[in-house]
């Protein structure tokens, strides 16, 4: 269940830093530790940076949520309309890169948070989505 | 787009630069061109790269700190970072990213410190 929902749109750099800085807002309002706050945020700044590098524009929604049994958390949904990903297997393993970057981003967003979903389609783009539940 | 710019410090022999902003692409990108002609300009033999105002960084930040301190020591001059805030260390080990060959230290004095051993100036008080 979504108790509040936040909309960033993503296009430039500026936005990658803009993002982050919301979750982090959102994360901590949430009652998350420094820790928790500084993954949440780096998260965001990995999946915001795919957007910025391989599509023409995207968002990332923030959303504080509650599970079933009551735990609360956030979510953070990436999505793009960029090129979407040919082989999932080769982008989650550490080291890949098709640009100049490090290729940790995904592996290293999925380390960082408790759940990772991935989907995309050739030609249509990219959704990630994540979450982190208060311990 | 205004890009801020970060000031660069000289004190004797090292430039010290403090990061206090949170730096986009654009921004990380120019601070690093900066540094190094200013490493050009004044010979300066050490660079302390303070991040202890820095919450968050990401693969981009990192690599570009290792590419500072590589491009640094091609040219002739030594460098230490400092100030990584626990948070930064924990994000960065679960990221994956080896911040490799690039010399660290809890603090600015400690840094100092560092960099006075590393460029031999300890072994002359």
């Amino acid at each position: 269940m979504t108790l509040e929902e936040r909309c960033i749109p993503v296009k430039v750099d500026l936005d990658i830093v803009l993002a982050r800085v919301e979750g982090r807002n959102l994360a901590k309002e949430l009652g998350f530790g420094t820790i928790d706050q500084a993954r949440i945020a780096t998260a965001i700044s990995e999946l915001a940076r795919n957007v910025v590098l391989y599509a023409p524009e995207g968002k990332v929604t923030l959303r504080a949520i509650i599970s079933d049994n009551g735990e609360r958390g956030i979510e953070v949904v990436c999505e793009d309309t960029g090129p979407g990903i040919a082989d999932v297997e080769l982008v989650m393993q550490d080291g890949y890169s098709t640009s100049s970057g490090l290729g940790m981003g995904l592996p290293g967003t999925k380390r960082l948070m408790d759940e990772f979903e991935l989907e995309t389609e050739l030609g249509v783009g990219t959704k990630v989505t994540v979450r982190k539940w208060l311990k | 787009m205004e890009v801020p710019r970060i000031p660069i410090l000289q004190i004797e022999d090292y430039l010290v630069a403090s990061i206090q902003m949170a730096l986009h692409d654009t921004a990380a990108t120019r601070f690093r061109d900066d540094l190094l002609a200013r490493i050009y300009e004044t010979k300066a033999r050490g660079l302390i790269l303070d991040l202890t105002a820095v919450d968050v960084v990401d693969s981009f930040l990192a690599r570009l700190t290792g590419d500072i301190a590589a491009m640094a020591g091609l040219m002739g001059t030594t460098v230490v970072i400092t100030g990584l805030q626990p948070e930064v260390a924990v994000t960065l080990v679960e990221l994956g990213v080896e911040l490799k060959g690039v010399t660290t230290a809890l603090n600015l004095e400690k840094g100092i410190a560092a960099l006075r051993r590393m460029v031999g100036e300890g072994k002359h008080p």
